[in-house]
């Protein structure tokens, strides 16, 4: 039985070949100097350096976080590449500019970047190592004043929108991680939609870790206004390397009065080989602001890769009957190490908010949840509703569920329920017993598992899941 | 069709069948009757192949094969049904992609082409009215929540849908009211054909009201200790059991 | 951190004479660790929600000698009008011989204060004394090993089984003031002995005083031991308690936990679940108001394979009083097939009171089945509907509703007397009905 899932979650990794080609890298290290370097290679006004460098110092004073269920080797943050870039990567370029090569790699990874074969009701803004190598379907999307660029062309076309919301969410100082970003970021996607549009189509960002020796560190920047609504996904992969590698992302949602966000992730990172050598260290910070009456921000995320998983996707619920969501399902095998979970931080009155976690430990996996439903005193009639499953495979396994609830007003309904159970031999037989093979079993024994999270995901991705999990979701009750 | 011959078996190093033999042929219904723990269930389990149980001796021929041979798919494939005395649990897969996946792959098995999701449904359609199930069922998840009765339709559902060459009830009628018992009962009865056999595991002559068998067994401490027709049930109903295995054998 | 007051009383403790070698050894070792790490701070995940500064800056000196003036009729609301029970009576810390009862003697059954424990059972308490609760679990133990002077023993023989139940009555009076006492008990259950042991801390006044207790029970193989705390101490105490079990294979655990008085109080209840087949069942139930802070932390480990643990904690808190509950359950990974549950359910009475709660469960076996859940809330308003549509008061069916709640956990406790008591009790705290307090 054991093996049957083995086999399903032990797939080769797709995605991790090397593309070769020339780039515009910098020293390894980190100074003032290099926070300067990349400001001045990305042409940036001096506002932005000063938040920078504001970052920077801040970041010198703190200590890197240690609370999490995760152990690795120390990270030597002066033996890291902060910034490198295709040497043909032109701001601002067409998309048919885009240099062959990177475009086979996009092709290869399933996200056609050409004109004639873009993703049907999905445009994507493709971010290869520190910089976006091409954005599709801006200018469709430009008929409905809806702003999606990369980070960098953000910053130089609507630089008051940027500094407006730039660090509003998650500020430089928040943590160790965001800091460091906040410092030497390179790229990321912006996205701004109007009052009253919903965003006719998709939008994704495709995340490529190339270079070796590099860190990633992007930011993305969300913001729906008063009655708009979008809907962002966000896909990552890398290169097999033995060595391990950075990834240090900071995501801000903002959500205005009657806006909707939805951010779906399919995070599949290498994950180390076997022995738990290599792949990549994800330490990243995803928060949303519900800032408006009745917004509602919706993270929903599928992590299967990474050596290790530090991220918390959060919403404050701070305009009245705001909503936060949390669903998400967590593979972990082989020496992956996940800890994960979500913050729901309720403010506003009559706000609500849903916690759906389920994690799937197997081989010597260890994966955590990790959550805090905070209910301030003047949140009235705050509701949360959390459900947390774990599933274990094999006996080196571990399954830790670490949910903080703070609750500072009784008008506060808060609801928590945990399980832990392994794959039942009995569930199995039966399965058997009806005709199936054990993989089948297992896979339907799966997918029913994760139903819940899975139906939240939009179509596109749940395709990318599926063949992620090597499961099969038509069966999931929806 | 199934010829079993000195049949062994243990769990956890414990012998619970020690050496039975049952012949059924084409078309006919037996009922293995016996106290607790006498190892009627377990007589059940070992022909679906469950892996708790292993066998130690004697032999199982299914339609000329050997039937310990192949692994629980196989025979499923092949034709041999196990209704379940305790139903499993599956959350979050429906009952119809459960039953449709189960019904293509002993299709496929056979060499024969799968069914997509509409005609299937059409076939569900008339299994439903059988068990008297209302198509709500589908779209719940597989025993999830389910009452025991629910659970027992639920078996015979599959039964149904699934048309098996032997169909193995495992005290499918314990726990069942009478009304649901009825319902039970009809849909095993309206499968009744002569190229199938039933074999009905029971601790109460009641069902058999309902599916009246062409021969009943006495199981006691692993051993058949009695056989004959139906009148058998009635005669063991009337006595008890220990009529037929002396007070040792149902202590056992 | 002001824990001078405290390192004088350990230096005076480390230069008392008259104790065995051994004796002498663990208090050094414990005031060492005491001197090394000092009283915990928020910064530590354990004391997260409980600040101990305020312990740490209490004025407060170790009580040494006997005093006070605690009489028969004193105590009597707290023994549940049981003569028959053996019942070990400690005023403001110290043991008290006039005031205590030996009760119906039980074969193999040892009961004494920790003094004459010293004299009669050297072998018991050098096997046992300390090898539970290590130094080094925490400071508030450390302190206490460097400090107890009373306390209890209790030793249950192979197969004994104690007939009465076992109470021991720490009573506080104005004469506790600006003290402290470091109270430690330690109950060895033999193979297969049984007991029931009620430890309880109560006052006749309002002094501030400090408590912290450590309890030591270990669990031989079929032991099956019931441990009940009634934490009623002055409003203006502060009290700090660990309970710490061990269990052999096939032994049960039972604990309540019943906490309502205290300024600031924390209770620790720990068990390892060290054999197969064993079970552990902690239940507790806190109600505060005004500006009280409870806090209770359990943990239960389990390392062996087929056991089980149930865990139920509600609590009722009022005014700007502030809950705090963490549960851990740790599933080793030879512990296969442990089913284990957990629940906590905080009722919120006031609008400024406060609940910190975090369930927590660490798994590395694959063959377990465990579950937790928590609730926060107020009182159901369709319960509360119903109860009007009967022709109940508003305030009579939320006093109902409040008490039902409380009493829902009450019914775990298997000593009638107790449980009964304790009812009395809740249901006076909400209706105001009268009931001996």
């Amino acid at each position: 039985m054991g093996a049957s899932i083995d086999t399903l979650i032990n797939r080769e990794y797709q995605a991790g070949f090397v593309t070769d080609i020339e780039a515009d890298a910098i020293p390894r290290g980190l100074s003032e100097a290099t926070v300067r370097l990349i400001s001045s290679k990305k042409n940036e006004p001096e506002w932005l350096l000063e938040w920078r460098l504001k970052a920077f110092r801040r970041w010198q004073q703190m200590a890197e976080p240690h609370w999490a269920n995760v152990g690795y080797s120390k990270i030597d943050y002066q033996d890291i590449v902060y910034y490198s870039a295709p040497k043909s990567a032109k701001p601002l370029g067409s998309l048919d500019e885009v240099d062959p090569k990177i475009r086979e790699t996009y092709d290869k990874l399933g996200i056609p970047l050409h004109e004639q074969k873009l993703l049907a009701g999905v445009a994507v803004d493709a971010v290869f190592d520190s910089v976006s190598v091409g954005t599709t379907y801006k200018e469709e999307l430009a008929k409905h004043g809806i702003i999606f660029m990369s980070f960098g062309e953000a910053v130089r076309e609507h630089p008051e929108l940027v500094q407006k919301y730039l660090g509003s969410v998650v500020p430089y100082s928040d943590n160790f991680f965001a800091a460091l970003n906040a410092a030497v970021f390179s790229d990321g996607s912006f996205v701004y939609v109007p009052k009253g549009v919903r965003c006719p189509m998709e939008l994704s960002t495709y995340f490529r870790i190339n270079a070796a020796d590099t860190g990633q560190f992007e930011r993305t920047l969300i913001v729906a206004d008063e009655g708009a609504y979008v809907s962002y996904l966000e896909g990552c992969t890398a290169p097999k390397r033995s060595t391990n590698q950075l990834h240090a992302a900071v995501v801000e949602l903002v959500a205005l009065e009657d806006a909707s966000v939805k951010y779906s992730t399919v995070q599949n990172w290498y994950a180390g080989d076997e022995e738990g050598k290599g792949g990549i260290y994800n330490f990243v910070t995803k928060r949303g602001k519900c800032a408006g009456a009745r917004s509602k921000i919706s993270w929903t995320q599928v992590e299967t890769g990474s050596a290790i998983t530090w991220k918390y996707p959060s919403v404050i619920l701070q305009g009245d009957d705001s909503t936060g969501e949390f669903y998400s399902v967590a593979v972990v095998n082989n020496h992956q190490q996940a800890d994960t979970g979500t913050k729901m931080i309720h403010m506003g009155r009559n706000t609500k908010s849903t916690i759906v976690s389920k994690g799937i430990s197997a081989g010597k996996g260890n994966n955590s949840y990790r959550g805090l439903v905070k209910v301030l005193p003047k949140a009235e009639n705050a509701r949360n509703y959390t459900q947390c499953d774990s599933m274990l495979v094999g006996n080196r396994c571990g399954a830790h569920t670490f949910p903080y609830i703070e609750v500072g007003n009784n008008t506060a309904t808060i609801e928590h329920e945990a399980s832990t159970s392994k794959i039942g031999e009995d569930q199995i037989f039966y399965l058997k017993q009806r005709g199936m093979s054990a993989e089948q079993a297992v896979s339907m024994i799966v997918s029913g598992f994760c139903k819940e999270v899975f139906k939240e995901l939009p179509m596109e991705f749940a395709l990318e899941a599926q063949q992620l999990l090597g499961i099969t979701l038509e069966g999931s009750v929806g | 069709m199934l010829k079993i011959q000195g049949l062994r078996a243990t769990v956890s190093d414990k012998e619970i069948l020690k050496g039975i033999d049952l012949t059924v042929n084409a078309g006919e219904v037996h009922a293995v009757m016996g106290p607790n723990g006498s190892g009627k269930s377990t007589l059940a389990q070992v022909l679906a192949g469950h892996p708790a149980y292993t066998v130690t001796g004697g032999s199982v021929e299914f339609d000329g094969e050997d039937l310990l041979e192949m692994d629980p798919e196989v025979r499923a494939q092949k034709g041999v049904f196990l209704a379940f005395q305790y139903p499993v649990e599956i959350p979050g897969v429906s009952n119809a992609y459960f039953l449709r996946t189960a019904y293509n792959e002993i299709r496929k098995a056979r060499g024969e082409e799968e069914v997509d999701p509409m005609d299937f449904l059409d076939i569900m359609e008339q299994k439903l009215k059988m068990v008297e199930m209302n198509d709500v069922m589908l779209n719940r998840s597989v025993n999830t929540g389910f009452s025991g009765g629910e659970k027992k339709r639920n078996e015979i559902l599959q039964m149904a849908v699934l048309e098996p060459k032997l169909a193995i009830l495992d005290e499918t009628d314990s726990g069942l009211d009478i009304d649901a018992l009825r319902v039970v009962a009809n849909g095993v009865n309206a499968l009744r054909r002569p190229d199938r056999s039933t074999i009905v595991v029971t601790h109460y002559q009641r069902l058999l009201n309902y599916i009246v068998p062409d021969f009943v067994h006495v199981l006691a401490n692993g051993r058949i200790v009695k056989s004959g027709g139906k009148e058998l049930a009635l005669e063991l109903e009337a006595k008890g059991y220990d009529w037929v295995t002396g007070p040792q054998g149902a202590a056992a | 951190m002001t824990t001078t007051a405290f390192l004088d009383d350990v230096r005076a403790a480390t230069e008392r004479d008259g104790e065995p070698r051994w004796l002498r050894d663990l208090r050094a070792r414990g005031a060492e660790r005491f001197a090394a790490v000092g009283f915990p701070t928020t910064r530590d995940e354990d004391w997260k929600y409980t600040s101990a500064a305020p312990i740490a800056e209490l004025d407060v000196r170790a009580i040494s000698e006997p005093g006070g003036e605690v009489t028969r009729a004193s105590i009597a609301p707290y023994t549940f009008g049981q003569d028959g029970w053996t019942t070990l009576v400690f005023v403001n810390g110290r043991y008290d011989g006039e005031l205590s009862t030996a009760g119906l003697a039980s074969a193999g059954v040892r009961v004494m204060p920790l003094e004459q424990a010293r004299e009669e059972m050297d072998d018991v308490l050098r096997d046992a004394l300390g090898s539970i609760c290590d130094v080094e679990q925490n400071a508030f133990i450390a302190l206490n090993t460097a400090l107890f002077a009373d306390g209890a023993v209790i030793h249950l023989g192979k197969d004994a089984v104690a007939t009465a139940p076992i109470h021991l009555l720490f009573i506080a009076d104005a004469a506790a003031a600006k003290g402290a006492s470091h109270p430690r008990v330690l109950i060895v259950a033999e193979r297969n002995s049984k007991a029931t042991v009620l430890e309880s801390y109560v006052a006749t006044g309002e002094a501030v005083y400090f408590t912290n207790a450590v309890t030591e029970v270990s669990l031989a193989d079929g032991a099956s031991v019931t441990h009940l705390k009634i934490q009623r101490e002055s409003p203006r105490a502060y009290h700090v308690g660990t309970i710490d079990a061990r269990q052999g294979r096939d032994s049960h655990f039972v604990s309540f936990s019943f906490a309502t008085g205290a300024a600031l109080s924390r209770t620790n209840v720990w068990t390892i679940l060290g054999g197969e087949g064993c079970g552990a069942t902690l239940n507790g139930l806190y109600m505060a108001d005004g500006t009280q802070h409870v806090d209770h932390q359990t943990r239960i480990e389990h390392q062996k394979e087929n056991c089980y643990s149930r865990e139920v904690y509600r609590g009722v808190l009022d005014d700007t009083a502030h809950g705090v509950f963490n549960g851990k359950v740790y599933v080793h990974p030879e512990a296969q097939k442990t089913d284990g549950k957990q629940e906590n359910h905080t009722l919120l009475l006031s609008p400024r009171a406060v609940i910190d709660t975090k369930p927590q469960l660490e798994i590395f076996a694959d063959d377990v089945k465990c579950t937790h859940g928590a609730t926060v809330g107020r009182i159901d308003n369709t319960s509360l509907f119903y109860m009007k549509s009967r022709g109940v008061s508003a305030l009579r069916a939320r006093q109902l509703l409040t008490y039902a709640f409380a009493a829902d956990v009450l019914e775990q406790i298997e000593l009638e007397p107790v449980r009964a008591s304790l009812e009395e009790l809740t249901l006076a705290r909400f209706t105001g009905a009268n009931a001996a307090a």
